[in-house]
């Protein structure tokens, strides 16, 4: 159980910000992941919170080689991941699979269910037979809850859960050993997410699996992972076990998160003490020096926390955190205090998704 | 919202144990649509008689039989008479037989124009959208510098290259002209579906880069080119008449066409209208045809009206 | 007497060719001044048609609304356009989900809050000016003498929300309705709007209707709660009743089903099997009967009828007795 399946170092990933009509020129970068280290043991769930905009899906992404990482590395069971190229890194997918947020849009709607699943065992050589290929399909179907009738119809034809019971049919399909989840439940009904959520903890049970799962809603996270990892802009600022982090969340930020979140009872919420976050989510192409969150920090510093960029450190087992007062906070020797909200400028930057596609004409280059 | 129809679809599929395919659903919604059946049925007619019109033309349409009727001098020709229902032309040929068998060549101008202006869109759009970076760069610098150049112009330039004009040169001058066109449709929408979560899926299945090119770009490109090609056929037509119209269509005149009917006939156009009203007619009515087909099958493919 | 009193509201979308489908089914509710109901459901419930048709935002052609929605003793659904017109903004305020196709891109800010304030206060400019100024600072934006000049685009999606409320509280409505008014924010920036929201609510005795899929949210801020489903209101109960001992099985699974922070870890979460799509109509018998672990036989023939039972209102032949453990279901 203690092996480790996943190690990340250093992983950057920077987006250039383009403008220009024939020559692009980079005015500046998207730090979307600026610098994580993190590792994911052989077995365990390891759950990335963070909240829009803070690079998780980036980072998953990057762990996965959907994007490219401007820097660090990403050894997945002995090899370094981030080095191969061409057909050794396609081989090597056959081992790393992820499921999307939205299943209508991550299946191709011209495919029936048959030819999704067979895809990936086509592109890997292992459709042999017939025979054998149609008794996996029908297995992978009967593992995710679906009828094996559903072979021959089209996405379309089912309901957001059947979907993304067939994204995960299709990462299935390949024996992987990873699974990155990213957003696996958040474009689902509440009443259909606990559904794909317990598929998720039995297939890792059957099939010995290993999951990241990127998500948003610190609820899903805690109740499907070991370890939780908590991103604020770009970088991790707090990783824990789930108990622990719930229990005794050490970084301001973590901590304001988890106050945020509603609980579904009213005794609850009336007792529960809010920490306010004053203002927005800086610009990640303009990140605050020092502490990326001591813009928001209600318990920042004058020293330190706006010059010094604080690494993640365990100060307790199994329990890292990047605040410089972490210590302090959690004697209460350090108390909360009023935080004015900063102007956050809304830049132009582009979103993670775009830059692949540059202007269409000159008109449209010059008419943004 | 619409929760009756889908149950319905479901019970259906569920009957037949067999999934609905996009295209099957969009065909069953371009069923019901009466814009489409009206369109369908013009193009129906015209492509019917464009086939048969050898054998449907009363009259050779190059026999010049009633040569006797035209008076060059008092600009008279041959009146409608029993077993010559439209008259004669200039010429003295029999007219509806000239309509007819025009037909044939308007449809070739059109279809021929079309399709190798889309293959040459689909190729450059295809570089562009698959490839991206330098290549697609240089693609749609080029394909910009076209289309700054007005269409018409741009194939009168290329028709005028030609030292003899033929009905090829017609066909080549106005698909060059369509092909920006499509290359940067496509190429638009290839670069929407490359940012795509299914594509992304794909890579990240391990799927051959081709594959992904072939398999899930392309076929998920195409439905605007599709829609667009039906809207092209409309404009080829009518630049083809443009064409022979300024006299750079095909010399030729024993084999007809509807847009070279119409250029022949502008220095007597004030006194035997209907040489140019009868082709200009069938012109208009058959790009009708082409762009109601060509709207509604934009609607019925759009996924946002998928049911 | 009630500020707002919705009665057999029915809202039934016609399509040529196809048949029409009721998305709100008889729904009754009523709001007292000051008072914030919460009508919870999942996507495809009505809750957000049913708040269209209060403000009479529904199209007039294909939507048959039947019913009646009294607003302070006026029949808002017999009202023109234009009687309409000057009572959304003045009396009625709306907040969207999404804030940034709720303003409009081209004017600025200031503006759309000012025009609200001219339109319905009769004020001059000079003095809207000022008004705005007050309530974008009221509403907690950093700096509004300079965001009044500014574009939506140039906001953050918390501070294009809060300029929503803004236009939204401008005229002081007795009445606000918000659709989801936290949904595409983050949980930080939800926490500040919800926040925002409660406080503005108490200071100036605005009735509020929360529309929302969270039950998280409505735990902390409805007075009483009307869970929807199918178009129908199936539970009504004042908060604390209604999560400490929901009695209909679909509010009983909905709660069963979300992960919660507070709860101890490796507990199995009890989902509701199947979706919407296997709803069966309400003249058929309980549309959640095909999904219900309670049900009866009695549950796919005879549509249950609203009860009320100590001040809780139920639709449901057989429904859960308090301190039983939700059905384990095998998820199909």
């Amino acid at each position: 159980m203690s092996e480790t399946l996943v190690s990340v170092e250093d992983m950057k990933v920077h987006f250039p910000i383009k403008r220009g009509v024939f020559l692009d020129r980079t005015v500046g970068y998207v730090y979307a992941v600026d610098g994580v280290d993190l590792e994911i043991k052989r077995g365990e769930t390891y759950g990335l919170v963070g909240e829009s905009g803070c690079g998780k899906s980036t980072l998953g992404r990057a762990m996965l080689r959907l994007n490219e990482p401007t820097n660090g590395r990403m050894v997945f069971d002995g090899t370094d991941v981030s080095s191969l190229k061409g057909e050794e890194l396609r081989r090597m997918r056959r081992r790393m699979q992820m499921v999307f947020q939205d299943p209508l849009s991550s299946l191709d709607p011209r495919q029936s269910v048959e030819s999704i699943l067979v895809e990936g065992l086509r592109a890997h050589d292992l459709d042999k037979s017939k025979e054998q290929t149609g008794k996996r399909l029908r297995e992978l179907l009967s593992a995710v809850g679906l009828p094996s009738t559903a072979l021959r119809k089209y996405p379309h034809e089912f309901s957001g859960g059947q979907r993304q019971r067939i994204g995960i049919a299709r990462a299935l399909a390949l024996e992987p050993d990873l699974i990155v989840a990213d957003e696996p439940v958040s474009a689902l009904d509440v009443s259909v997410q606990a559904q794909v959520v317990n598929l998720l903890q039995e297939l890792q049970d059957q099939f010995g699996l290993t999951f990241l799962v990127i998500a948003h809603d610190l609820a899903v996270v805690k109740h499907i992972s070991d370890r939780v990892g908590v991103m604020y802009l770009g970088g991790l600022v707090e990783e824990a076990t789930a108990d622990d982090l719930y229990a005794e969340p050490l970084h301001p930020y973590t901590r304001a998160l988890l106050s945020a979140i509603p609980v579904p009872d009213p005794q609850v919420e009336d007792r529960r003490e809010r920490i306010l976050l004053a203002g927005d989510l800086p610009s990640p192409a303009n990140p605050p020096s020092g502490c990326r969150f001591h813009t928001r920090c209600p318990w920042r510093q004058a020293s330190k926390c706006d010059t010094d960029r604080p690494v993640l450190r365990e100060i307790k087992p199994g329990h890292k955190v990047a605040c410089h007062w972490a210590e302090d906070i959690e004697a209460g020797v350090i108390k909360p205090h009023e935080v004015a909200p900063i102007l956050i400028e809304e830049t132009d930057t582009m979103s993670p998704d775009v830059p692949l596609v540059g202007p269409a004409s000159v008109t449209e280059a010059l008419n943004p | 919202m619409t929760l009756g129809v889908t149950k319905k679809e479901k019970i259906d599929a569920l009957a037949e144990n067999v999934g609905v395919s996009l295209a099957a659903s969009a065909w069953k919604r371009l069923r019901r649509s009466p814009v489409f059946l009206i369109g369908a049925t013009i193009i129906g007619i015209f492509v019917v008689l464009s086939l048969l019109s050898p054998w449907l033309a009363p009259h050779d349409p190059a026999d010049p039989m009633l040569i006797k009727q035209v008076v060059k001098a008092r600009n008279e020709i041959p009146p409608p008479q029993p077993g010559h229902p439209l008259g004669g032309d200039l010429q003295g040929r029999d007219f509806l037989s000239r309509m007819l068998v025009g037909s044939q060549q308007t449809l070739i101008v059109g279809v021929g124009a079309t399709l190798i202006g889309l293959t040459g869109g689909l190729i450059l759009g295809t570089l562009a959208g698959a490839i991206g970076g330098w290549v697609d760069s240089v693609v749609m610098r080029f394909v910009d510098v076209m289309l700054s150049l007005p269409a018409l112009l741009l194939a009168f330039s290329i028709a005028a290259m030609f030292a003899h004009p033929s009905q090829f040169s017609v066909i080549l001058a106005i698909s060059i002209v369509q092909i920006p066109v499509f290359a940067r449709l496509l190429r638009g929408s290839m670069l929407a579906q490359r940012a795509s979560d299914h594509v992304l899926a794909a890579t990240a299945l391990g799927v051959k880069r081709g594959s992904i090119v072939f398999r899930h770009m392309l076929p998920n490109s195409l439905g605007p080119v599709i829609v667009q090609s039906t809207l092209v056929l409309a404009t080829a037509i009518i630049e083809a008449a443009a064409l022979s119209f300024l006299g750079l269509g095909n010399p030729d005149d024993r084999i007809p066409e509807w847009g070279q009917m119409l250029g022949d006939v502008q220095k007597v156009f004030d006194t035997h209208p209907h040489l140019a009203a009868y082709p200009a007619i069938c012109i208009i009515i058959v790009a009708l045809g082409f762009t109601l087909m060509g709207e509604t099958l934009r609607e019925a493919l759009d996924p946002k009206n998928r049911r | 007497m009630a500020l707002l009193e919705v009665r057999d509201l029915t809202v039934v979308f016609e399509r040529k060719g196809e048949e029409p489908f009721t998305a709100v089914d008889g729904v009754n509710f009523d709001v007292e001044p000051g008072q914030t109901v919460g009508l919870v459901g999942e996507s495809g419930c009505g809750k957000s048609v049913t708040s269209l048709a209060i403000m009479g935002l529904l199209p007039k052609r294909g939507a048959r609304i039947t019913g009646s929605v009294v607003y302070d003793g006026t029949e808002l659904l017999k009202l023109s356009d234009r009687q309409m017109r000057d009572r959304r903004g003045r009396d009625l305020g709306m907040v969207f989900q999404d804030p940034l196709s709720s303003l409009n891109p081209v004017i600025p800010i200031g503006l759309q809050v000012t025009e609200v304030l001219e339109r319905h206060r009769g004020m001059p400019r000079k003095e809207a000016m000022v008004e705005a100024k007050d309530l974008l600072d009221k509403v907690g934006i950093p700096d509004p003498n300079r965001r009044l000049s500014e574009y939506p685009h140039q906001l953050s999606g918390g501070m294009r929300q809060r300029a929503l409320i803004a236009i939204a509280l401008a005229c002081r409505p007795k009445l606000l309705i918000a659709d989801e008014p936290t949904t595409a924010l983050d949980v930080t920036i939800q926490a500040q709007i919800l926040s925002l929201m409660k406080e503005l609510v108490q200071d100036l005795g605005t009735a509020l209707v929360m529309i929302t899929h969270d039950l998280g949210v409505v735990a902390g801020l409805c007075d009483e709660v009307n869970v929807l489903y199918g178009g129908k209101v199936v539970e009504k109960a004042m908060r604390h009743e209604l999560f400490a001992k929901p009695r209909h099985p679909y509010t009983h699974g909905l709660l069963a089903s979300i992960p919660r922070l507070d709860a101890p870890r490796g507990e199995k979460l009890t989902p509701i099997k199947g979706s919407v799509a296997d709803n069966i109509p309400w003249e058929q018998g309980c549309a959640f009967a095909p999904r219900c672990p309670n049900a009866l036989e009695v549950c796919t023939s005879v549509t249950p009828a609203e009860e009320d039972q100590l001040g809780r209102l139920l639709r449901c032949h057989n429904p859960v007795v308090p301190g039983t453990p939700a059905a384990e279901e095998v998820p199909v």
